[in-house]
């Protein structure tokens, strides 16, 4: 491995250098070719088998292969350690991974996404002092990774606490100026940083400095946003980690490293777009908070709700031809994907259609209730997608709206003022009956009145919506 | 404008890569159907984690011949990145597993 076997530039290279950029350009290859896979339902998980096999050959390559500056390779001791930690942290990845509930999936990704983020941080806190300081390239790239991962790791923290429902959100208008204030803040230290004279060796103090405000910056940057929003960080502060990891590549000159993670800071990016259209929003609008906001003109009189009656409903549903099923958070949260499969199944045997309506933002998460209704085992040929069920929602009897709110709110179709105008919606209220399970009288996340729950075909069933629906499915069995 | 050139030439290879990694990036996503977006972002997530390979050239070369902060911290960086790593494509394997079962 360490003989020499040609010269570039006058500097000769050994077979195990080019065999180690070989296997970079490889695991590059596997990463983006399992991406394009994973983009393909059919060919989705053998795209993810693929871009982890390219991560264990640039692990393994690394570590076997790699020479530092002086042409030292890796002495064994250090390949232990190096195996350990990485069989650690496999373990207790494999096992959260494995044992979290399939509708906790959306704060496990926030959760990894810190991980991963606070690496990069501890990467670039680590190399910093290894940088010289007339390198401006290299110490502004090194402190770029040490603040983007930071960002990456606390913001997803606390997207993940939101999702878990542990942190509420906080909105004040003066935040916005507090974050201002921080971000120039951060650019103030890098200056100073790199004019101040002193060697990367004696800028300790300094370092930690703007290691804090990142992280501080990264939980007030994430704190206003509301819960509904939290796909949308999430996928945001994902291409922030990818931008961190391509940092660090730059550090160390590796290829496979810059690719890798500018590929996943640009597709996440491209996907952070991609929901914010299927929300009708611009980025900056998620970011801002404007959900909520200023008075809308959507404040309209309210009309009132009326109840309906647990037998009610079940003689209304099990009397129907056509019923939707439109799912939304509540149903995430309430965890009522098997007792609504219940419900489906009932109604089936007696002879009702059942058909999901699958809103591209439904949930917590873009395909949030598709995860969830596959894990209750509702076939996949019963859930439909916005566009394909809306034609038929005129002739539908029966829609069962349960813990959804802004993606049935007709003030999207037809008010121009109100903040969620212009967003593609289920057009429920179509339907020749609507029956909508909530918990309460409360305003959907997007705090806007929805005028469905005012309609003249409208009932409500209040409640949780496994209790509501465990009691409806309890009272068409003893119809 | 010239530095901006000489600057330019100099990591002309590191320029190259950045500007096609962005456009394969975006043109990868595109056309995704929204019902994969937390699969594939999950995946990307994963993905993200090969700033590993910098927490084992970090240890590698690291002094063990005494317990420094250095070294602590370097192992947390690969038992984070790890964390990413694995937990990350096991995630996404469990989410892609649901949807191939309800396919037949």
């Amino acid at each position: 491995m360490d003989k020499i076997i040609g010269t570039l530039n006058g500097t000769p290279f050994t077979m195990g250098e080019t065999l180690l950029q070989l296997s970079y350009l490889l695991a590059a290859l596997l990463f983006v070719y399992g991406l394009k896979l994973l983009s393909h339902p059919e060919t989705a998980r053998r795209g993810n088998i693929i871009a982890g096999a390219g991560m264990l050959l640039a692990m393994i390559s690394t570590m076997f292969l790699h020479k530092n500056a002086d042409g030292q390779g890796i002495a064994l001791t250090n390949i232990w350690i190096i195996i350990i930690s990485i069989g650690v942290g496999t373990v207790l990845g494999w096992y959260i991974a494995r044992t979290v509930k399939m509708t906790a999936m959306p704060q496990l990704v926030s959760f990894f996404n810190a991980t991963g983020g606070l690496a990069s941080a501890l990467v670039a806190l680590l190399e910093f002092p290894h940088a010289d300081i007339t390198d401006v390239r290299l110490v502004l790239v090194t402190l770029l990774g040490l603040v983007i991962g930071s960002i990456a790791f606390s913001g997803s923290m606390i997207a993940y606490g939101k999702l878990d429902g542990k942190i509420k959100d906080i909105r004040a208008g003066i935040m916005k100026y507090v974050n201002i204030a921080l971000l120039i803040f951060v650019v103030a230290m890098f200056v100073y940083m790199l004019v101040s004279g002193k060697s990367t060796q004696e800028l300790g103090w300094e370092l930690y400095v703007l290691f804090g405000i990142s992280l501080l910056y990264g939980v007030l940057f994430v704190m206003p946003i509301g819960g509904a929003d939290m796909p949308v960080v999430i996928s945001l502060l994902n291409s922030f980690t990818g931008i961190a990891a391509a940092m660090a590549g730059f550090i160390y000159n590796n290829q496979a490293m810059i690719l890798g993670g500018i590929l996943v800071g640009s597709a996440g990016s491209i996907l952070t777009v991609l929901m914010c259209n299927a929300m009708n929003r611009s980025l900056l609008n998620v970011i801002v908070g404007a959900f909520g906001g200023g008075p809308s003109s959507a404040q309209a009189e309210g009309g009132t709700m009326k109840e309906i009656t647990l037998s009610d409903a079940s003689i209304l549903l099990s009397y129907s031809q056509n019923v939707v099923i439109i799912p939304g958070y509540g149903l995430a949260v309430a965890q009522a994907q098997h007792v609504c499969h219940e419900l489906d199944q009932l109604l089936s045997s007696k002879g009702v259609n059942v058909r999901y309506a699958i809103h591209p933002v439904a949930g917590r998460m873009p395909g949030h209730m598709n995860v969830l209704l596959a894990e209750a085992d509702v076939p996949y040929s019963q859930l439909v997608e916005m566009d394909d069920i809306n034609p038929d929602m005129p002739s539908t009897d029966v829609a069962v709206v349960i813990g959804a709110n802004d993606t049935v709110n007709p003030a999207a179709l037809n008010d121009p003022g109100s903040p969620i105008a212009g967003m593609p919606i289920i057009h429920a209220h179509e339907a020749k009956n609507i029956i909508v399970m909530k918990r309460g009288r409360g305003k959907g996340y997007a705090g806007i009145e929805n005028q469905l729950f005012f309609g003249e075909k409208t009932r409500l069933l209040f409640g949780n919506a496994k209790d509501s629906l465990q009691a409806l499915v309890n009272e068409i069995k003893s119809l | 404008m010239e530095q901006v050139l000489v600057y330019f030439y100099t990591y002309k290879e590191v320029i190259f890569i950045i500007a096609l990694s962005i456009f394969l990036g975006i043109e990868v996503i595109s056309h995704v159907p929204s019902v994969l977006h937390t699969p594939l972002m999950s995946g990307a997530n994963a993905i993200s984690g090969v700033i590993i390979i910098g927490g084992i050239i970090l240890v590698g070369h690291a002094d063990t011949s005494h317990i420094s902060t250095e070294l602590v911290l370097g192992i947390l960086a690969i038992i984070f990145a790890t964390l990413n790593v694995a937990g990350g494509f096991v995630v996404t394997d469990r989410m892609l597993e649901m949807f191939k079962k309800k396919k037949k």
